[in-house]
């Protein structure tokens, strides 16, 4: 019998080894899987690449794992606050200026788009966006008929971490409001994706055509909460 | 005499940029200036404002505050929907941007240059912690792309230039800027004025331009 139902977050997360890229979903607030990422810092795993849209949103999860020295490296679109009186991303902020992490700055869609080529089976693509840009430096570019376009390479994931409201036991997923974000994509650019959900439902509850995220792309679900 | 000038505020060249949207355009409205468009669009016309995580017919912000965190817009504010929007997740989000579906986007700007190069993400500061967004997607896949922004910098040095010294967001991407004391095409030809603040002559707006400008009203 099919049930990717795991018992609790570190179970999802037992098997990270040191050195993985962690693909982490969220867009600001909306949708962080933020009790994976905790227990993530409960299980030890240091060297690790994470890829996040924003390096830390507020002092819980993704900011402990860099304060507690377990990232090296992390790629994001905005590793930044736009906004003075709730900081974001403060750890990221000091280690970086510390050197003691390194940054990949993406553009948001090129950032999406090399996750989704990883998912889908395909090599590097060609993509105006940053050409011309110092986010272009030391990759390949190339002009077709008249048109910039920088050479960008597929961003694969040995796990992806996600935040969905609903669950049933395959690992179909539906997502609240916007919190969607990086989840579907980051599912299908991880070998073993992990959703956190606040409710698991029994097979057939959710109606086939609206399903947001196909189970063959999850390989974990987990309860958070008391939902049930 | 110089007669007086009376340059814009910031509200009016917000609405002065709305008062260009057609109706049943497809728009991405940046931070700072262009936030202030979606407030001052002529009544009737439908304009669906898109927010680069997934929100296409975005609305106002919450009345009395009831904060819903999972909706919130690309400068991570609680956000309401209007009747007609839809939800995507980033691929098909940034997709609309990219691939050209996306009618225009309004964007405020560091410098312009007279090719229309723009540079918006990064002042260059050497301990700036590099972070671009979503801002590189849109100007190249918008297909529209305009800039509003002060004609000069707090410092009064010209924003409009002939190449950008801050580092680039997009090359030849601008189609035309809304400043404070006019509204500039970026041509083939070079930089057209199509409009003046009142009091504002030619030739006090190309002292103000470290580009030049063609005199393209009309």
């Amino acid at each position: 019998m099919l049930n990717k139902v795991t018992a609790s977050v570190h179970e999802a997360v037992r098997d990270v080894r040191d050195g993985a890229t962690i693909l982490i979903g969220g867009f600001g607030i909306s949708g962080v899987p933020t009790e994976l990422v905790c227990a993530l810092l409960d299980q030890g795993a240091r060297e690790l690449t994470i890829v996040n849209n924003n390096a830390g949103n507020g002092k819980i999860g993704l900011s402990q794992l860099v304060e507690a020295g377990r990232v090296r490296r992390m790629v994001c679109s905005f590793a930044r606050s736009s906004n003075p009186l709730e900081p974001n991303a403060v750890a990221f902020a000091e280690w970086y200026r510390a050197g003691r992490i390194e940054l990949e700055c993406v553009p948001q869609g090129t950032m999406a788009e090399r996750m989704r080529a990883a998912g889908s089976g395909l090599g590097p693509f060609f993509t105006p966006t940053s050409y011309g840009t110092r986010l272009a430096d030391g990759k390949e570019t190339r002009v077709i008929d008249g048109v910039g376009y920088v050479l960008e390479q597929p961003l694969h994931g040995d796990f992806a971490f996600v935040k969905a409201q609903t669950a049933d036991p395959w690992g179909n997923l539906m997502y609240r409001n916007a919190e969607r974000n990086f989840g579907p994509v980051m599912c299908m650019a991880a070998r073993v994706a992990v959703a956190q959900v606040d409710a698991v439902v029994p097979l057939g509850t959710l109606a086939p055509e609206h399903v947001m995220t196909p189970g063959i792309f999850v390989q974990r679900v987990v309860q958070v909460g008391g939902q049930a | 005499m110089r007669a007086n000038i009376r340059r814009l505020s910031r509200a009016e060249m917000a609405a002065k940029v709305a008062n260009d949207i057609p109706d049943g355009s497809y728009v991405n409205l940046g931070i700072g200036i262009p936030t202030l468009i979606s407030k001052c669009l002529p009544p009737g016309r439908d304009v669906i404002l898109h927010s680069e995580n997934g929100i296409l017919g975005m609305g106002a912000a919450p009345a009395g505050g009831a904060a819903d965190l999972s909706l919130i817009n690309a400068s991570k504010e609680p956000v309401t929907l209007l009747a007609g929007a839809s939800i995507t997740d980033h691929v098909t989000s940034f997709a609309m941007m990219r691939g050209g579906h996306i009618d225009l986007t309004v964007l405020g700007a560091f410098q312009v240059s007279s090719l229309g190069d723009l540079a918006n993400w990064d002042t260059g500061a050497p301990d700036a912690i590099p972070a671009v967004g979503g801002a590189m997607d849109l100007v190249v896949g918008a297909r529209q792309v305009f800039v509003v922004m002060e004609h000069v910098s707090k410092a009064g040095e010209p924003k409009i230039v002939t190449e950008c010294t801050y580092p680039l967001t997009g090359a030849r991407v601008v189609d035309r800027i809304y400043t404070d004391c006019a509204v500039i095409d970026v041509t083939a030809q070079g930089l057209a004025v199509r409009w003046m603040c009142e009091g504002m002559s030619f030739e006090r707006l190309q002292s103000m331009t470290a580009a030049p400008l063609l005199p393209g009203i009309g």
